[in-house]
C-alpha cells in the first residue's frame, strides 16, 4: 500500500478528516459538560447573594449547598430600571426561568456593564449630569433587588458592577430593612492582581462595609473607599495598599448603582 | 514470554532516563528555558501551581502519545498544524473539564489554561520527540517533562507564597499558615513584590544558579 504522504491530495484529505473528527469531539464534550458548568455558575451566584445578606450562618456556606436553600431566604426578586420603574417582580414560588431575561436572578451584571454602562461613562467622561441623563435613558441597564427574609427580619440584596484595574469587578451588597444600613457585602473580580486587588474578595475588606450607611440627613451619601489608615466615618472604608485603582473601581460602582436603589426605596416606601 | 524478552522492558535504563533527565540535566524550564511565562504567572499560590502542572503534564502526555501514534500518517507539509490542532483540542478539553469539576480552580487559572497551548514545552516535545519515537517512550517523555516543569513551578510557588502571603495553599488541605501571627506582631511584613510576576524571575534565576553549582557539567562556557 503505497500512499504518497507528500501528495497534495493526501494532505487535503488528512486535514479534512482531522478537522471533522476534532470538531465533532469538541462539540460533543462541550455540550455534555455544559449542564454541570451552568450549575456551577448558578450556584455561585446564589452563594454570593445569600452571603451578601450578612448572616453569620452563611459564612461557611458551600457553593453546592446554595441552590437548595436559596428560596428559603430569597422571597422576592424584583428588577427595576434607572428611573425606578419595576420591570419584573417574582416571588420565591416562581421558578427561575433561564429564558426570562428580566428575572432579577438572570440579570448579567458584567455584560450590562460592558455593553451598556461603559460606553456611556466613557462618552461623557467627567460630566456627571450627562452620565446620569444617558444612564436613565438606556433601556439596557437593569437593577436587580433580592428581598430576603430571616426570622421575620427583611433584608435587601442589591448589586453593582464596574471596572477595577484590569477587568470587571462586581458585588452584592446586603441592606437592613431600612434600605440604608449595610448588613453584608460580597465582591468578586475577573482579573485583579492576586494578593493586591484580589483582596476585595477577602473577608476583612468585605466586613468593613457592615454597619456603614448610604444616607445622611435624608439624602444619598455614597460609601467611599479611602486610602488606608485614615479616620473613618459612617460612609467610608479602608482601601487596600497597592490596589488603589481597584478601590477606585469599587467606589465608582457603588456610588453609581446604590444611588438608583436609594431613590427607588425612597419613592416606594411599601418595599 | 519469549517475545517480551526480545522487546525492550517497559522501564529500561533508557526509558527511565526519559523521565529523570528532564528533572535536572535537560529541565525544560531552567535549562531549555521553555514555558517560562506560565512559571511567572501562575505561581502566586501553591495550589494553582500544582493544578497547572497537572494540566500541562496531562496535555503533554496525551499529546505526545497521539502524535507518536499518528507519526507515520501525518503529512510532513502540515505537521506543525496537525500538532497545533491536537494540542488546541486537548487544551480546550482540559479547560472544559476544569470548569465543570473544579470550578474554583478554573476561575483562578482563568486565561492560563487556554495559554497552555502557547507553552513552548508542548510543541517542543511533540516536534522533537514524539514525531520520531514510539508511543510508550513518548508517554514517558511527556511525563518526565511535565514533572520537570511542575518541579520548578512548585519550588517557585513555595517561595512566592510563603514570603508573599505567609501561607501555603495545598489542594485538599486548604490554606495553611506558615508564618505565625506572632512574627507579624513583631513587625514582620509580607513582601508585596513576591506576589508579582518579576519575583519569579529572581527565584528561577537562583534555582538555575543552585542547579548549575551542584551540576558543574551543565555550565556552558
Amino acid at each position: 500500500m503505497a500512499i504518497d504522504r507528500d501528495s497534495n491530495v493526501y494532505t487535503i484529505v488528512f486535514a479534512t478528516v482531522m478537522v471533522v473528527i476534532v470538531g465533532g469531539l469538541l462539540a460533543f464534550i462541550a455540550s455534555s459538560l455544559k449542564p454541570i458548568q451552568k450549575a456551577n455558575t448558578t450556584n455561585e451566584k446564589m452563594q454570593n447573594i445569600l452571603q451578601a445578606i450578612g448572616l453569620e450562618e452563611m459564612r461557611t456556606l458551600q457553593r453546592d449547598e446554595a441552590g437548595a436553600i436559596f428560596n428559603d431566604f430569597v422571597k422576592r426578586r424584583v428588577t427595576i430600571n434607572y428611573k425606578g420603574e419595576i420591570l419584573s417582580d417574582k416571588s420565591a414560588a416562581d421558578a427561575i426561568d433561564p429564558q426570562d431575561k428580566l428575572d432579577a436572578f438572570n440579570i448579567d451584571l458584567r455584560k450590562e456593564y460592558s455593553r451598556a454602562v461603559k460606553p456611556i461613562l466613557s462618552a461623557n467622561k467627567g460630566d456627571d449630569e450627562a452620565i446620569k441623563t444617558a444612564l436613565s435613558q438606556s433601556e439596557a441597564i437593569h437593577f436587580p433587588i433580592f428581598i430576603c427574609e430571616k426570622d421575620g427580619q427583611k433584608y435587601y440584596v442589591l448589586s453593582a458592577s464596574g471596572k477595577g484595574l484590569w477587568d470587571d469587578v462586581w458585588g452584592y451588597i446586603g441592606f437592613k430593612a431600612d434600605g440604608e444600613t449595610v448588613n453584608g457585602a460580597v465582591f468578586d473580580h475577573k482579573g485583579e492582581t492576586p494578593g493586591l486587588g484580589s483582596i476585595i474578595t477577602e473577608a476583612w475588606f468585605e466586613d468593613q462595609f457592615v454597619g456603614k450607611t448610604i444616607a445622611e440627613n435624608g439624602a444619598f451619601t455614597p460609601i467611599k473607599v479611602l486610602k488606608p489608615g485614615k479616620n473613618l466615618n459612617n460612609h467610608q472604608v479602608d482601601g487596600i495598599s497597592g490596589a488603589t485603582f481597584t478601590g477606585v473601581g469599587v467606589d465608582e460602582m457603588l456610588t453609581r448603582n446604590l444611588e438608583v436603589y436609594y431613590n427607588f426605596f425612597k419613592n416606594n416606601s411599601e418595599f | 514470554m519469549s517475545e517480551e524478552k526480545k522487546s525492550e522492558p517497559l522501564f529500561s535504563k533508557k526509558n527511565k532516563a526519559l523521565i529523570t533527565n528532564p528533572l535536572n540535566s535537560i529541565n525544560p524550564v531552567t535549562i531549555q528555558v521553555l514555558g517560562i511565562c506560565s512559571a511567572l504567572a501562575v505561581t502566586v499560590q501553591m495550589d494553582n501551581a500544582i493544578i497547572m502542572s497537572l494540566a500541562v503534564t496531562a496535555v503533554l502526555i496525551i499529546g505526545n502519545v497521539l502524535v507518536s501514534l499518528m507519526r507515520n500518517i501525518i503529512p510532513g507539509k502540515i505537521r506543525i498544524i496537525v500538532q497545533l490542532v491536537i494540542v488546541a483540542a486537548l487544551v480546550i478539553i482540559v479547560d472544559q473539564v476544569l470548569k465543570a469539576y473544579v470550578y474554583d480552580v478554573s476561575k483562578k487559572l482563568s486565561v492560563f489554561v487556554g495559554l497552555i497551548i502557547t507553552n513552548c514545552i508542548i510543541m517542543g516535545r511533540l516536534e522533537a520527540f514524539a514525531l520520531g519515537n514510539k508511543s510508550w517512550a513518548s508517554a514517558l517523555d511527556g511525563l518526565g517533562n511535565g514533572i520537570g516543569y511542575g518541579l520548578v513551578l512548585v519550588v517557585v510557588a513555595f517561595f512566592k507564597e510563603v514570603f508573599g502571603s505567609g501561607t501555603l495553599t495545598i489542594p485538599g488541605l486548604g490554606k495553611l499558615t506558615i508564618i505565625p501571627e506572632s512574627v507579624y506582631d513583631m513587625g514582620y511584613m509580607d513582601n508585596g513584590l513576591m506576589l508579582l510576576p518579576p519575583s519569579s524571575l529572581f527565584i528561577v534565576a537562583v534555582y538555575i544558579w543552585v542547579q548549575k553549582t551542584r551540576n558543574p557539567e551543565l555550565i556552558e562556557d
